[in-house]
C-alpha cells in the first residue's frame, strides 16, 4: 500500500518535470539532427507558463470542460499504472481519455479542429489493437494483467513477449504523435494540416493539453520499461535504458520520414498488430 | 407460480383490452396502467423468489398444453394462407415442414414422455423478467406519444393503433413465456409467438394494407425476418425431437443436468444453438433484423432490446454449461466472433443512425453467443452482464433516435450536427447512451473487458483477435457519432418543446438506469449472476473482474457524473469565432470565399466505405458462418449416423 501511494504521488509531481524535460531533449536533439542549435531544455516548460498568462478566451461554453476531462483521465491513466492496477483497466481508461480529447475537438464544429479529431480518431483505432493485444500478451507470460504483479516476475516478459514489444514500438510513433504518422496534430509545418485538432484551443487549455501529453509520454515509456522489470535493479536499469533508447529512436524516425498518408498508417498498424499478436500469442500458448 | 401465470396472463389481458379500445385517452391510461402493474409484479416476482434462489413448478395442465397445440396449428394457418396470399412461398414450405413436424412429435413420442417441471423461475429469469418488464413496458409508454406523430403520416388515414398496442403486449407475455418455460415444447410455443408477433411488427406499414397504400419494402422485410427466424424455429423442432427421442425428455434442465455430467447433448444442442442464432439475427441471417427497422421506432426498440433477440442470446446463454469444445459451442463462440467482427466494421461505414444502431446490437450479440458458446463460468458472466447493459443503453439509443428523427426529419447522423443546441435535452441522454456502449467506465465496457478476459482464459487466440479488433472499430464508429453530437452551432431553434411528454419522461429514465445499472452492477453481480453462475456450473473459481477493479470503475462513474454536474457547459471566458483561416463571416457557420460571398461551412463525417464496406462485410461474415454451420451440421449428422450404424 505505501509502495503504491509513494509511486502514484511521485508520478503524479515528477511525470510533468520528466515529461517536459523529455519534450525540451526531444526539441534538443531535433534541432542538432536538423544542424540547429534549438532550445534550451526547459524550453517547454516556459511555453507553458507563458500559456497560462495568455487571455482568457474560448470558442463555445463546453470544450473547455472536454479538455479538463482528458488533463483528468490521462493523470488518472497513468496513476492506475504506477499504482499497479491491471492493464487493461489503464488502456481503457486512457480510451476515455482519448474521446474526451477528440470530442473537444469536435464540439468546436471547426473545420481545422475537426479534421483533425477525425485523422485523432483512425489513430486510436490503428493503435488499439496493438495496446490491448500487448496487456493480454503480458497476462499470458506472467499470469496476471496487474502492473503490480507483472514488476515482480520472475523472469523478464520480454522474452516471451518479443513480439508483442516490437509491435508496441511500432505504434508508439502513432502514440508519440511522431512523422510519418502524426496525422492529427502536427507540430511541424510539413504537412497540410498544422495543429489539427488543437486548433481551437488557445491559453490554460492548450497548456492542459501539453501538460496531458507530458503525463502521457511518462506512462507510455513506463509501460515500454514493464517488459523489462523482473524484481530486480538489473531489470529495472535495462527497462529505464530501453524505455529512453525507444524515446531517442521515435525522435530519429521522427526527423527521418516524411508524414505518410493515413492509409498506411492503419494498414501497417494493423498487419503488424495482427501478424505479430497472433503469432506470439500462438508461441506464448504453446509453451 | 402464481405470478409468473400472471406475468404471462397479464398482458394478454392488456393486449385484448387495447385491441377493443380505440379512444386515444383510454389507450394511454391502459397502457400506463398496464405497464406500471407490469413493472410491480416483475419486481414483486424477484423479491419473492430472491432468497431462496429460484424454484421448479410441475404446472403440469393438459388443457393448456392442448391450447398450446391449437395456437400453433392456427397461427401455422395464419402464416401459411398469408405466406400464399404475398406469393412468399418459402414461408409457406416453412410453415408446412415445422408445425407438422411439431405436431407429429407431440402426439406420438412427445406424448409418452413425463415431464415434471413444465416451468421454473431462477435467478437468470429473474434478470430477464426485470429487463422485459421493465424496458420492455417503458418502450410501449414511449410508443404512445411517438404512435401519435406516427399516425400523421398513415396515407390510408387508417388507424392501427390497437393493432399495433396488442402485438406489443403479446411480445412481452410470450416473452415473459420464454423465460419461464422448462418445457421445451412450452418454450417452443411461446417462441413461435414472438416470430409471428416480430413478422406482424415489422410488417405494420405493409401487411394487411390496399395495394396503393402499402409499403412494400415493410411486407418484403416482414416475411423475411418469418422465414429466417421460422428456419431457426424448424432447428429448434428438430433439437427437441433429437432430445426427445435420444434422453426420453424435453425438459431444459433435464438437458442440461445430462450434460453437464458428462453425457452426450451436443445433436439437440447444436440445433437448440441454431434456432438462438437465427432469433439473434447472427451472420448469415442478419439481414432480418437490419430490415426491422422500416417498422415504427418502439418495434425496433422492442426487438433489439428486451425481446425477439434477447430470447436467442438468452437461450445460447442458458445453454451455455453444455457447450465449449464441442461442436455446437465452437459454432456458437465462431458464428458469434465472427459476426461481431463483421457488423462492428460495417458500422464504421453507416451514415444512417438505425442502421449503425442495428449493427451495433448485432455486433453485440454476437459477443454474447461467442460468450455462451466457450462456456466457462467468467464468459458466462460477461455475457450475461452485456445482455444487462445492452438493453438497457440500446434501447435509449432507439428512442433518442426515434425523437430525434421525428423532431428534425432525419435518421441520418449527418443531419444530427447541432442537435446539441436544438434538442439539448435529448442530446444529452445519446450522449449518456453512446457513452455507455463503449466507454470506460460505463456497463458495456465493463462486460467487454469481462468477455476479454474470459476469452484469454479459454485460451482461444482467434477470439482474442477478434475482440481487439473489433472493439477498435467499436470506438471508431461510437465517436464519431458522438462528435457530432456534441458540435455546438450557434443559432439553431430549440426545439425540445416539441418533444411529447411521455417521450422525454422514458429518454430521461433509461438515460439515468443506464448510469445507475454502472453504479450497482458489483451488487447485480454478486446477488443474482453470481448465485446463478455457482447453481448452473457447480463453483466459480473467480471473476474476470476482480472486487478491486469494480469499485475503481463505480468511483470513476461518480467522478465523471460530477464533473458533469458542476462544470459542465459553464465559462467565464471570452467567447470568440472559430478559426477559418481569416474569412470566418463572424457565425462561425459560413466563410468568404474567392468572390468574397458567403459560403456555408459543411463538416461531414468519415466513412471509410473501401475498408469497411458494408456489402464487402457482409459476403465475408455471412459466407464464413454460413459454411462453419453447415459443416457443424454436417459433422453432427455424420457423428448420428456414424453411432447408429
Amino acid at each position: 500500500m505505501t509502495v503504491m501511494i509513494i509511486s502514484v504521488v511521485a508520478y503524479l509531481i515528477l511525470g510533468p518535470i520528466v515529461g517536459g524535460l523529455l519534450a525540451g531533449c526531444d526539441r534538443k536533439i531535433t534541432a542538432h539532427m536538423q544542424s540547429r542549435v534549438g532550445p534550451p531544455i526547459r524550453q517547454p516548460f516556459y511555453d507553458v507558463f507563458k500559456l497560462t498568462e495568455k487571455e482568457d478566451i474560448t470558442v463555445n461554453n463546453v470544450q473547455d470542460f472536454y479538455v479538463l476531462c482528458f488533463l483528468i483521465f490521462t493523470i488518472v491513466t497513468g496513476c492506475l499504472f504506477f499504482a499497479g492496477q491491471s492493464l487493461l483497466l489503464v488502456f481503457f481508461t486512457l480510451t476515455t481519455a482519448s474521446t474526451f480529447l477528440i470530442v473537444a475537438a469536435y464540439s468546436s464544429n471547426s473545420p481545422y479542429a475537426e479534421a483533425g479529431a477525425a485523422r485523432e480518431l483512425l489513430q486510436v483505432m490503428a493503435y488499439e489493437p496493438m495496446v490491448l493485444l500487448s496487456a493480454i500478451g503480458f497476462y499470458m507470460a506472467t499470469g496476471s494483467f496487474d502492473v503490480s504483479q507483472i514488476m515482480t516476475s520472475e523472469t523478464m516478459p520480454f522474452f516471451a513477449v518479443w513480439g508483442l514489444f516490437i509491435g508496441l514500438v511500432f505504434i508508439m510513433t502513432i502514440k508519440f504523435r511522431k512523422s510519418p504518422f502524426d496525422l492529427s496534430m502536427s507540430e511541424h509545418a510539413h504537412q497540410e494540416l498544422v495543429g489539427g485538432l488543437k486548433t481551437e484551443f488557445s491559453g490554460k487549455t492548450l497548456a492542459m493539453v501539453e501538460v496531458a501529453h507530458w503525463y502521457e509520454n511518462v506512462m507510455l515509456l513506463g509501460l515500454i520499461f514493464l517488459f523489462f522489470a523482473n524484481g530486480t535493479v538489473a531489470g529495472y536499469v535495462i527497462g529505464v535504458v530501453v524505455a529512453l533508447l525507444t524515446y531517442f529512436l521515435e525522435i530519429f524516425i521522427d526527423n527521418s520520414f516524411a508524414r505518410m498518408k493515413w492509409q498506411a498508417a492503419i494498414n501497417s498498424a494493423w498487419i503488424v498488430a495482427a501478424a505479430l499478436g497472433a503469432v506470439n500469442l500462438f508461441v506464448l500458448l504453446l509453451v | 407460480m402464481s405470478t409468473i401465470i400472471f406475468l404471462i396472463v397479464f398482458p394478454l389481458v392488456v393486449a385484448v383490452a387495447l385491441l377493443i379500445l380505440k379512444a386515444d385517452a383510454a389507450r394511454d391510461i391502459v397502457v400506463k396502467v398496464g405497464s406500471a402493474v407490469i413493472i410491480a409484479a416483475s419486481i414483486y416476482l424477484v423479491v419473492k423468489y430472491f432468497s431462496s434462489g429460484g424454484q421448479y413448478f410441475s404446472a403440469s395442465n393438459e388443457a393448456v398444453g392442448t391450447a398450446m397445440t391449437i395456437i400453433s396449428a392456427l397461427l401455422a394457418i395464419v402464416g401459411f394462407v398469408l405466406g400464399i396470399k404475398y406469393k412468399k412461398y418459402l414461408a409457406c414450405l416453412l410453415v408446412v415442414v415445422t408445425t407438422p413436424l411439431q405436431l407429429w412429435f407431440e402426439f406420438t413420442k412427445g406424448h409418452e414422455i413425463a415431464v415434471n417441471y413444465n416451468m421454473y423461475i431462477d435467478r437468470l429469469s429473474m434478470i430477464m423478467v426485470l429487463i422485459i418488464g421493465i424496458i420492455g413496458t417503458l418502450i410501449c409508454v414511449y410508443a404512445l406519444g411517438y404512435m401519435k406523430d406516427d399516425q400523421k403520416h398513415q396515407k390510408d388515414g387508417k388507424d392501427r393503433r390497437p393493432w399495433f398496442f396488442f402485438l406489443m403486449f403479446v411480445f412481452l407475455s410470450a416473452m415473459f413465456g420464454i423465460v419461464t418455460s422448462n418445457n421445451l415444447l412450452w418454450m417452443f410455443f411461446f417462441w413461435e409467438i414472438t416470430t409471428y408477433c416480430s413478422f406482424f411488427l415489422i410488417g405494420y406499414n405493409g401487411l394487411f394494407h390496399k395495394k396503393e397504400f402499402e409499403d412494400k419494402i415493410a411486407t418484403r422485410n416482414a416475411f423475411r425476418a418469418f422465414i429466417m427466424t421460422s428456419l431457426g424455429g424448424l432447428g429448434f423442432v428438430i433439437g427437441i425431437i433429437l432430445l426427445g427421442s435420444g434422453l426420453g425428455t424435453i425438459e431444459l434442465s433435464t438437458m442440461l443436468a445430462y450434460g453437464s455430467m458428462g453425457g452426450s447433448v451436443v445433436a439437440p444442442a447444436l440445433f437448440l444453438v441454431f434456432a438462438g442464432l437465427t432469433k439473434a439475427a447472427q451472420m448469415p441471417f442478419d439481414s432480418w433484423l437490419l430490415g426491422a427497422m422500416v417498422a415504427p421506432t418502439p418495434t425496433s426498440a422492442l426487438l433489439h432490446s428486451s425481446t425477439m433477440v434477447k430470447a436467442g442470446v438468452f437461450l445460447i446463454i442458458k445453454l451455455a454449461p453444455v457447450l465449449g469444445w464441442n461442436i455446437a459451442g465452437i459454432m456458437a463462440m465462431f458464428v458469434g466472433g465472427i459476426t461481431f467482427l463483421m457488423t462492428s466494421f460495417a458500422a464504421i461505414g453507416q451514415s444512417n443512425g438505425k442502421k449503425v444502431l442495428a449493427y451495433s446490437t448485432i455486433s453485440n450479440l454476437g459477443l454474447i453467443c461467442a460468450c455462451g458458446g466457450v462456456g466457462t463460468p467468467e464468459a458466462v458472466w460477461a455475457g450475461i452482464m452485456l445482455i444487462i447493459f445492452h438493453a438497457i443503453t440500446k434501447c435509449l439509443m432507439f428512442l433518442c433516435v426515434g425523437t430525434a428523427e421525428h423532431q428534425i426529419g432525419s435518421r441520418n447522423i449527418e443531419d444530427m450536427d447541432g442537435l446539441f443546441e436544438k434538442l439539448p435535452r435529448l442530446a444529452g441522454c445519446m450522449m449518456i447512451g453512446i457513452a455507455g456502449m463503449y466507454l470506460a467506465p460505463f456497463g458495456m465496457l465493463i462486460s467487454k473487458w469481462a468477455t476479454l478476459t474470459a476469452f484469454v482464459d479459454s485460451g482461444n487466440i482467434l477470439l482474442i483477435l477478434i475482440i481487439c479488433f473489433g472493439s477498435a472499430a467499436t470506438v471508431f464508429y461510437w465517436t464519431k457519432w458522438l462528435g457530432k453530437l456534441s458540435a455546438t452551432m450557434a443559432g439553431r431553434e430549440n426545439l425540445q418543446k416539441n418533444v411529447h411528454g411521455e417521450e422525454t419522461f422514458v429518454h430521461v429514465t433509461l438515460a439515468t438506469l443506464t448510469v445507475l445499472v454502472c453504479l450497482c452492477f458489483p451488487f447485480i453481480s454478486s446477488t443474482l449472476v453470481v448465485p446463478y453462475l455457482v447453481s448452473a456450473f457447480g463453483a466459480v473459481d473467480a471473476l474476470a473482474l476482480s472486487a478491486n477493479n469494480m469499485i475503481i470503475m463505480c468511483i470513476m462513474i461518480a467522478v465523471i457524473v460530477l464533473l458533469f454536474i458542476f462544470f459542465f457547459g459553464r465559462t467565464n471566458k471570452k467567447i470568440v469565432p472559430i478559426y477559418m483561416n481569416g474569412v470566418n463571416e463572424g457565425d462561425n457557420l459560413s466563410f468568404k470565399n474567392a468572390f468574397q460571398a458567403p459560403t456555408e461551412v459543411g463538416l461531414r463525417n468519415w466513412y471509410m466505405e473501401s475498408y469497411f464496406g458494408e456489402v464487402k462485410m457482409n459476403v465475408i461474415g455471412c459466407v464464413a458462418t454460413a459454411v462453419l454451420e453447415v459443416a457443424c451440421i454436417v459433422a453432427v449428422a455424420a457423428l448420428m449416423l456414424g453411432g447408429i450404424a
